[in-house]
Parts: structure tokens; C-alpha cells; sequence
């Protein structure tokens, strides 16, 4: 219906015109007759705003809403503030493109530079960059970072996520280097077969805490092996546990990465969602992707600029480390939102009830015949059961509103809870399971 | 402009959550935070207004012209966004059962349908984040179908001395070895300089068409068949398709696969660098290779990131395409080339197109010759366009031309604008004659004055310390 | 724009000087003019074999990258790392600022005289 095209019929004759032309054909003379497509695209006519409104909307109507969302897995219902929408909505932010003038971007530059800061206060570390797509490709972007030419073996947790495990695998395939997977007991990281494996080719181990199953790991211990080794140490945290939980700093991680979704962004069928990425001052010039530093003005004035730019693809081309050239600027700029909204104390809060709550959640679960805890460990705010008649009890949680855990391939339910949910929804849902079960 | 941190008070909060219902549960010894974060502390009025305060320093696609060559800064329709913020996709979990996704999985099944036709492919996948990253996932296309034939000499990415540079780091990121060829004098494809470089040892060759220099290579045949012929395989880079699409397809010039950038071609605003989608769509015989979610699909396949990539942005790809149909796509790609045509011809007098012929949907101005009149550089330019309201081009790039300014209009500009940008442009070409010195030092009605790249880089500040 | 008599120039900008069987290798003043104000260097370690021709690390401008090409093969037996913190002092003076030093030396490319470098820069120029 409409190409947003403003020149009316008459203008667009008269600039063809002005340009010697009469029909747009000439305008693609390079363009051999043989490929020119000479009939209509075989998609639908275009439609009007309010066609194309119903349109889609019903499209969105087809899908089912969960008012409970008892399900996580990398992607997390946390709550988010009414003003977290707004500002990334703000026009100028919405439609700039990455900020290369500096003159009439400062605005955009100070809320990178700010983005960068607040990722740096969550993980202790002391150079962030603008983000990367998501936390699977910020754990391979850390993976290549921590190679050279004598170390080029990649470690990963088998009980890091599928989806990242994947992510650094098809990355290490890219390059032609090789992962391998240090194997999982009892729901955490195998710290023993860590050791065996941290040969003197091995790069980087890379840790999640909490892991896939929500397990705790023992970060510290598994750092001070990977250090040992002479190898560099990659974690990937939840940003929200971080809020509570022990740095990866003081951890010692060398290199910081993990999902940014839980920070204000939408479940969204899975995107867009932010990878956030931070490592020590020593690693500052390997770090991939945009960094915004400060700097002064001609006229003396603060300001700030996209800085360390000859580490990336349009100046080093091949030889650079990594050919990402745009973050998740607005995704970025949404987590730093909602971490000004949530503050130091709101932030605790919401880590601190997701794992109370997953803990309430946990016990009433287990209170049913047949329902256990598959994992020992401590846990953040996931877990694993078993669960007798798996399908049946999440179908009767579905069809009453409630998106229960997600069954797991190697066995069992991953449950979730956050701050969003209400005591009265985990004791609705724990009843349902209860009916099932105990049928 | 105060920092936020500088802005924060001790103490100060938004009190956004319920006091918790359930009884509390500790962390296990030693696995506490000892500090918290020094986040801001403030009220949902301070937040407000900081925010809003940056973004009144930022120039986005809202505030004025935007020729910036080669990203395609046309205008982001709002119902574009009105659509993605619908709570029935927003609200929806990627790992939710199938029977309660059937709308999302509409959404991905359609727009695959429409962009296939668009770039005459025959399937596609939406998990790439980005332009950089659909070209990564199409280069690992290229090497598993090498990889599974088992012709492992394969060693090398063919890429011309114009590409972005995303294309020869990309290709070094799948392990090949990048062989640069030099463009011929007319900025296309030097078809000797291709013959000498293919062998048995040719994995592929990444090309924009419509190149970077804004023309249309009509080579293009002879390149792709050319690349097969010797066992390769053709990529290409869609950085340039709103100049064609609806009007050629790269499938039909020869190509196996491509990626888009959906938040260039397709409307989807560019947010200061991303969220955008880099769909990869590719012929039949590459299909097998797409990107799975190990979690989602099980197997072995490769995969670029988590689940089914930037679905929202695709929700707003989607609705644009839909709201233009089979005349609008092709009507875009006329007016975006007739725009820069006429935007080319306004300039001609002031500054001097590099390739001084018909363009695509963009233009390179050469000011090599200019700086050696004036002593005023392409940066100067630049910089003094920012006085008038306007965006500058894209500076030094490609890097073929020395001093070039590339600018691309879009079809989302009238016929005023482009009048009244030619204007600027005779303007400051006057006033590089009269005021070099002016110009030297421009802009001056800017925020800021021109930063000091040199100490930012030297002694890098890349975080907020308190004082 | 100064070209010492007493050294030697490859014809990819670095300099050499021979301290008995030890070559001295830094950038010349025509390098560090064309390439602007430098703000990084990337440097290898003592150690690390250097083949002639071939790149031994690369320094950084703004806007730039440039391979640091060495005119001869050998070991190198030091490096300049306060160059790493002071990457500026190859702009103020390349000379007073070697890059590495480099022993065992087996190869060496085709080097130039002050004069004739100059004049090759003069061409370039």
C-alpha cells in the first residue's frame, strides 16, 4: 500500500526529468535484461496501517500468554518497571545508528559509557564493552579472546546451557580450534576431571554460575585450577544473582560474560536479548566489540568517543579478532534503565525473593509423592525434579495459566521462580502438580 | 551533561516490589557479594529526566536527513514498533510448548516465505544478530558444504579491495585464508584480477551487488559463474539490497547465499547500534546446513546464538514488508535509486562523484582534489554538515577512494530535503574557498566540539570511578 | 624530516642499526609521520624467532593499523616494553626508540642508505 515514499507522482516524474530519464528501467541500465525480474514479487499486495495492524495482531493472538511463568532456562520473567519501556522507545535513541560522530551523539556515547560502568559495578571488573547479541556469543567472543598462538584448546562446563555450549562450539569450528566439554557430577561442573583436563594447550575454561540445572558452583576453586594451568578463566553469570552473589572477580575470572536478558528486557520468543561482557584492565585491548571512552573536546569540555578502534574489523580487517561491528545498543540501554530503576537495594531484592521463591516453590513441589530434587547442591533460583507423569502434570499447569518447567532431555523438570511470581501462584501451581501425582 | 552516577543520592530509590511473601533463604557461606554494586540510586523522576536529557543530544532518523552510505537510514515506520511490543509476542517464552507459539512461528514461516521470494532464495533462518553475523553464519554454510564433501584443499575467501570490512574478518573467522582482489578502474570486479585468484583451492567469494561504491556490477553473471565453475561457492553481502529488491534478485544473479540486514533494507530502526537481524537465506543445497538450537532441536547442527535470534525484530521486518506488498518492495528499491541519483546530480559542481555515472541507491564523492584546492578534507565536510542539521556521510570509505564521502538518501526523503541538501552542499564548497579555517574547526553549533580521539585512545577512561 | 647517516632502512619504513652482532630495529621519522599520532603498540616477546619480511607486531593510530616488518631474521634477545606505555615516544623520537633487538641473525632483507632511503621516501612521499 504505501513504501513511506514521500515524493508525490509529479516530483518523482520531474527528478527523473532533471536527470535526462523518463522511466525508473533506465535508472537500472547496468542491470542485465536477462535478471531483471519482469513480473510482480509473489507476496501479498500491500496494505494500509490499519489492514496490516489487524493483521499482525492476530498473528500475536494465536500465541498463548502465561499469566505464571514457571519456567526459565535462559530466559527469565523477572519483573520490569513501567519506565524501563519508555526511554528505549525515546525516537532519537530508537532510530540513531552507532554513534561514529561523536558531535551529535554525546547522549548516546554518555549512556554506553554509563552501560559499560554499571556492567563493570556487577561483576567487579574494570573494562566492559557495549555489549555483544547475546550470553551464547559473548562466551564465544571470550573464547577467541583468550587464544594465542600456543593455547588453542577451548574447556566448557557440560553444565553450562546447550545453547551456549553450541554457540562456542560453532565458533571453535569457525576457526578450526577445538572445545572440549568437562563433564558435569551430580548436577555441577566435575572439578577432578577439570584438573585432569587443563592440558598446557588449554586457552580458557568456561564456567556458568549459577549453572543450567541452577546449581551453585564453586567458582573460586574451579578458578584457582584454571589459573594454575596458566590458562585464562571465562565466567558467565546471571546478572540479577550477581546483584548478591560473589563477583566473578572475586572469583577470579579473567573474563566476565552472561545474558542480559533478566536486566528489563521481554521473554520475546527469545530476542532481542543482550550479551554483556567485561575482563581486568590486562586484557582491556583484547576485549571485542564497541567501547565508549571519555576524552575532552577541543574546547576542554568532557566528552566521550567510540574508543580502541583499531582493534576492530573495519580498520584490522582480517587480522582482527572478532568482525562484530554493532552491539545491542538499546538493549543495552534498556538494562541500564533498569538497573537506575532498580537500584544496588531493588536489584538484591529481586535476586534475593527469586531465590526464596524457588526455594518455596522447590519444597512444596517435594512435598508430593514422588517428587524429588535430582541435584544436591545449593541452587540459585532454578532446579531440577523428578516428576512423576511429567507430561500429564505440565499440561494441567498449562491449561490453567501456568508455564511450568521445562523437561529436560537428560531427565527431569528445570523449574524457575522469580520475584514476579506470588506465594499464591507457587501454591496453585504445587497443588496442580499434587493432583496429577498423587492421582 | 552529568553522569547518572553523578546524579545518584545514597538511600534513594523507585520502591517498585512487594515485600517478599515467602520466608527468606541465605546464600551459602562464601558465596555472598562483600560489596554491593555502586549502581545509581534514584527516584523514577531522576531516571526520567537523565534519560531524556541524553537523548535531546542524539541525532537519530527523527531529527533530520541521514545520508550515512551503506547502512540505509530510512524511516522507521511506528507501527513497525506498535507491533513487536504486542504483549502476545513480548510475553511469549522461546522454550513455551509449540501448541501456545503458533502465532511466533507464523511470524518466522511468513517472513521467511516473502524474503525468500525477495532474494530469490529457498530457505532462510533468522538467528543471526547482525549484518556481521549473517555473514558469518553464510561463510559456515560455505564450509560445511565443502566440509561435507570432504574437499578440504579449500582454503580460501575471495573478497574485493571494496568490501566492508566485515567481510575479510569474517572470513578469517571461519578459518580462511582472505585473498583480496584490487577493483578495476570502474570500482567493479576486475574479472582478470577473479581468474587469477580461482583454483581448486577456492572456497568462495563474498560480493556486495550493488558494490560499495553504489553500482551495479553487470559482471555479476559471468563473476558467479566464474566462482562455481572453479568449484566455489558465492556470498553475498545484502548490505546493498534496497537498491534491488523487487527489481533483481541475488539468487538469480548466481548467488548460493546471502544475508540481509533486516534493520537497513527492512526499516527496523538501528537503535545506536543494534538490536538488528542478519537473516541468511540460502539455495537448497545449502539448507542442510542452517543454524539449530541445540536446546530447541537437539543434533548437532551449528548454531550463532540462543533460540531463534532477535525475534522482535523480525515481528517489525515482517509488518514492513506486509504494509508495502509486491509493488511497494520494488517501488522503495526505484525511489531510493532515483533519490540518490538526484541527490548526486544537486551535488555535481560543489564536489565530484568518484565514479562520475548513474548509481545505484548511493554515491562516493571524491574530495581528493578539493583538499588539494582548498587544504579542506573530507572530515571538514563532514563535520560542517552538523551545522546545518544534517548527518554527515560516511566518511573515508570505501576505502578505494581517498577522501570520500559516500552518502546513500533512502526513498524516505523528499524531493525538498534532497533540494535543500544539494544547497548545503554548494554552500560549504563555496565557504572552503572563502573560510578554510571555519571549516577546520567545525561544527560550532554542536554539543561538543571535536573530541580528542588521541588522548581517548592513549590513556582510555572506559568507566565511571568516583572521584 | 631526519634519516641518520649512520643507519640502515628497509624500504617498509623500519630502521636498522648493528651493535656488533645485535640489530637494533625501530621505525623511521618518515613511519611515524605518515602514520600520525600513535596511541598502541603491540609488541612481541624476548624470544619469539623473526623471519626478514615478515611482521614481528603493529602499531596503532586512531584511525589505523600498521605491521612493524622485520628487516631480519634472527631471535629477538629484547624488547622496548616501556614503548607499551609510552607509545607516543615513537612520534617524538623514533629514533631514540628501538623496538627490538635481535640476535642470531641468519637473513636480513636488502636495506638502504640514508640517502638512498630518502630518496625512496621522496618517491612515496
Amino acid at each position: 500500500m504505501g513504501s513511506y515514499v514521500p515524493s508525490t507522482q509529479d516530483q518523482r516524474r520531474e527528478m527523473l526529468q532533471a536527470l535526462g530519464l523518463t522511466d525508473y528501467r533506465e535508472l537500472y541500465r547496468d542491470v542485465p535484461e536477462s535478471m531483471y525480474l519482469d513480473r510482480p514479487l509473489d507476496i501479498p499486495q500491500g496494505m494500509s496501517e490499519l489492514e496490516v495492524r489487524r493483521a499482525v495482531s492476530a498473528m500475536a493472538g494465536k500465541n498463548k500468554v502465561f499469566p505464571t511463568v514457571l519456567r526459565g532456562a535462559g530466559a527469565y520473567d523477572h519483573y520490569i518497571p513501567s519506565i524501563v519501556k519508555y526511554i528505549p522507545a525515546k525516537e532519537e535513541f530508537l532510530t540513531a545508528y552507532t554513534p561514529y560522530q561523536a558531535e551529535i551523539s554525546q547522549g548516546l556515547l554518555q549512556s554506553i559509557f554509563e552501560y559499560q560502568t554499571m556492567i563493570c559495578e556487577l561483576t567487579g571488573m574494570d573494562v566492559s564493552n557495549a555489549s555483544v547479541y547475546d550470553g551464547a556469543t559473548a562466551a564465544a567472543e571470550a573464547a577467541g579472546m583468550c587464544r594465542d598462538r600456543k593455547r588453542r584448546v577451548t574447556l566448557i562446563s557440560a553444565a553450562a546451557h546447550p545453547d551456549t555450549i553450541a554457540t562456542v562450539r560453532t565458533y571453535c569450528y569457525g576457526t578450526g580450534d577445538e572445545l572440549r566439554v568437562v563433564p558435569a557430577k551430580d548436577g555441577r561442573t566435575d572439578l577432578d576431571a577439570l584438573k585432569e583436563m587443563l592440558t598446557p594447550d588449554v586457552a580458557s575454561f568456561y564456567l556458568q554460575q549459577p549453572n543450567f540445572y541452577g546449581q551453585l558452583e564453586d567458582a573460586q576453586a574451579a578458578g584457582e585450577l584454571v589459573h594454575a594451568a596458566g590458562a585464562m578463566y571465562v565466567m558467565g553469570c546471571n546478572p540479577i544473582a550477581l546483584a548478591i552473589l560473589k563477583t566473578p572477580r572475586d572469583c577470579g575470572a579473567d573474563v566476565a560474560v552472561g545474558e542480559g536478558q533478566p536486566l528489563g528486557m521481554p521473554l520475546a520468543y527469545g530476542g532481542p536479548y543482550l550479551g554483556f561482557m567485561a575482563t581486568t584492565q590486562k586484557h582491556m585491548r583484547k576485549l571485542p566489540g564497541r567501547i565508549v571512552g571519555e576524552t575532552v573536546d577541543s574546547r576542554g569540555q568532557r566528552a566521550y568517543v567510540l574508543s580502541l578502534q583499531a582493534r576492530e574489523q573495519h580498520i584490522r580487517r582480517e587480522k582482527a579478532s572478532s568482525n562484530i561491528c554493532s552491539n545491542q545498543a538499546l538493549c543495552a540501554l534498556t538494562a541500564a534503565v533498569y538497573m537506575a530503576a532498580m537500584g544496588p537495594a531493588g536489584m538484591a531484592e529481586a535476586a534475593r525473593q527469586s531465590m526464596a521463591k524457588a526455594h518455596y516453590l522447590a519444597d512444596r513441589l517435594c512435598g508430593i509423592d514422588g517428587v524429588s530434587l535430582k541435584y544436591a547442591g545449593d541452587y540459585f533460583h532454578e532446579f531440577v525434579t523428578v516428576l512423576p507423569k511429567q507430561d500429564e502434570a505440565l499440561a494441567a499447569l498449562e491449561a490453567a495459566g501456568i508455564l511450568g518447567g521445562l523437561p529436560l532431555r537428560d531427565g527431569g523438570v528445570l523449574w524457575c521462580a522469580t520475584e514476579k511470581v506470588s506465594r499464591e501462584e507457587l501454591d496453585r501451581a504445587a497443588a496442580i502438580v499434587k493432583e496429577v501425582c498423587e492421582r | 551533561m552529568k553522569l547518572i552516577f553523578e546524579k545518584s543520592v545514597p538511600g534513594r530509590g523507585c520502591g517498585l516490589l512487594p515485600a517478599c511473601d515467602v520466608e527468606a533463604v541465605s546464600l551459602p557461606a562464601g558465596l555472598e557479594r562483600e560489596v554491593p554494586p555502586a549502581l545509581p540510586e534514584m527516584s523514577e523522576t531522576d531516571v526520567s529526566r537523565h534519560y531524556t536529557e541524553l537523548c535531546q543530544h542524539v541525532h537519530g532518523v527523527n531529527c533530520g536527513f541521514y545520508p550515512l552510505g551503506s547502512c540505509t537510514m530510512k524511516y522507521n515506520p511506528r507501527i513497525d514498533e506498535e507491533m513487536a511490543a504486542l504483549p502476545g509476542f513480548t510475553a511469549v517464552h522461546p522454550l513455551a510448548p509449540a501448541d501456545a507459539t503458533i502465532g511466533c512461528r507464523e511470524v518466522l514461516d511468513t517472513a521467511k516465505r516473502y524474503l525468500c521470494e525477495i532474494t530469490g532464495m529457498d530457505d532462510m533462518t533468522f538467528q543471526p544478530a547482525a549484518g556481521a553475523h549473517g555473514e558469518f553464519t553464510g561463510v559456515l554454510l560455505i564450509k560445511q558444504y565443502h566440509d561435507a564433501r570432504g574437499d578440504s584443499k579449500r582454503r580460501k575467501i575471495i573478497v574485493p579491495d571494496s568490501a566492508h570490512g566485515t567481510n575479510p574478518a569474517t572470513a578469517a573467522m571461519c578459518g580462511y585464508e582472505v585473498v583480496n582482489i584490487a577493483s578495476a578502474p570502474n570500482g567493479c570486479v576486475d574479472l582478470e584480477a577473479l581468474k587469477a585468484v580461482l583454483g581448486d583451492d577456492t572456497a568462495g567469494l563474498m560480493l556486495t551487488n550493488p558494490n560499495t561504491v553504489g553500482i551495479f556490477d553487470d559482471n555479476i553473471l559471468e563473476i558467479t559463474r566464474l566462482v562455481h565453475k572453479a568449484g566455489g561457492l558465492c556470498y553475498y553481502d545484502g548490505a546493498n539490497l534496497n537498491a534491488v529488491m523487487g527489481v533483481v534478485r541475488p539468487g538469480d544473479m548466481g548467488f548460493d547465499c546471502i544475508h540481509m540486514n533486516l534493520h537497513k533494507t527492512f526499516a527496523t530502526p538501528h537503535g545506536g547500534g543494534g538490536p538488528g537481524s542478519g537473516a541468511v537465506g540460502c539455495k537448497a543445497h545449502l539448507a542442510p546446513y542452517l543454524p539449530k538450537s541445540a536446546l530447541l532441536d537437539g543434533g548437532d547442527g551449528i548454531q550463532v546464538r540462543g533460540f531463534f535470534g532477535n525475534f522482535l525484530v523480525v515481528v517489525r521486518a515482517l509488518t514492513y514488508v506486509m504494509t508495502l506488498g509486491r509493488e511497494g518492495v520494488p517501488e522503495a528499491a526505484r525511489n531510493a535509486v532515483l533519490n540518490a541519483n538526484y541527490l548526486m546530480a544537486k551535488i555535481r559542481g560543489a564536489f565530484a562523484p568518484a565514479f562520475d555515472r548513474p548509481c545505484m541507491h548511493e554515491f562516493v564523492l571524491d574530495l581528493g582534489q578539493f583538499k588539494k584546492e582548498t587544504g579542506v578534507s573530507a572530515l571538514d565536510v563532514a563535520k560542517s554538515l552538523i551545522d546545518y542539521g544534517m548527518h554527515p556521510p560516511t566518511m573515508y570509505f570505501p576505502l578505494i577512494v581517498h577522501e570520500a564521502l559516500m552518502l546513500e538518501p533512502t526513498e524516505t526523503e523528499s524531493k525538498e530535503t534532497l533540494d535543500w541538501a544539494g544547497e548545503v552542499f554548494h554552500k560549504l564548497a563555496d565557504l572552503a574557498r572563502e573560510d578554510p579555517e571555519f571549516m577546520h574547526n567545525a561544527p560550532h553549533n554542536a554539543q561538543i566540539g571535536r573530541p580528542d580521539e588521541v588522548r581517548a585512545a592513549r590513556n582510555p577512561v572506559l568507566r565511571y570511578r568516583k572521584a | 624530516m631526519n634519516y641518520p647517516a649512520e643507519l640502515k632502512y628497509s624500504k617498509s619504513h623500519e630502521w636498522v642499526k648493528m651493535e656488533g652482532e645485535v640489530a637494533v630495529i625501530g621505525i623511521s621519522d618518515f613511519a611515524q609521520d605518515a602514520l600520525g599520532d600513535l596511541v598502541f603498540i603491540n609488541l612481541p616477546q624476548e624470544g619469539d624467532a623473526v623471519t626478514a619480511g615478515e611482521s614481528f607486531g603493529d602499531v596503532e593510530s586512531v584511525k589505523a593499523v600498521s605491521d612493524l616488518i622485520c628487516p631480519v631474521s634472527g631471535t629477538i634477545c629484547a624488547v622496548n616494553e616501556d614503548l607499551a606505555d609510552s607509545p607516543e615516544s615513537l612520534n617524538s623520537d623514533p629514533y631514540g626508540s628501538w623496538i627490538i633487538k635481535v640476535e642470531a641473525i641468519t637473513d636480513q632483507e636488502e636495506l638502504l642508505d640514508a640517502a638512498a632511503y630518502e630518496a625512496f621516501c621522496a618517491e612515496e612521499g
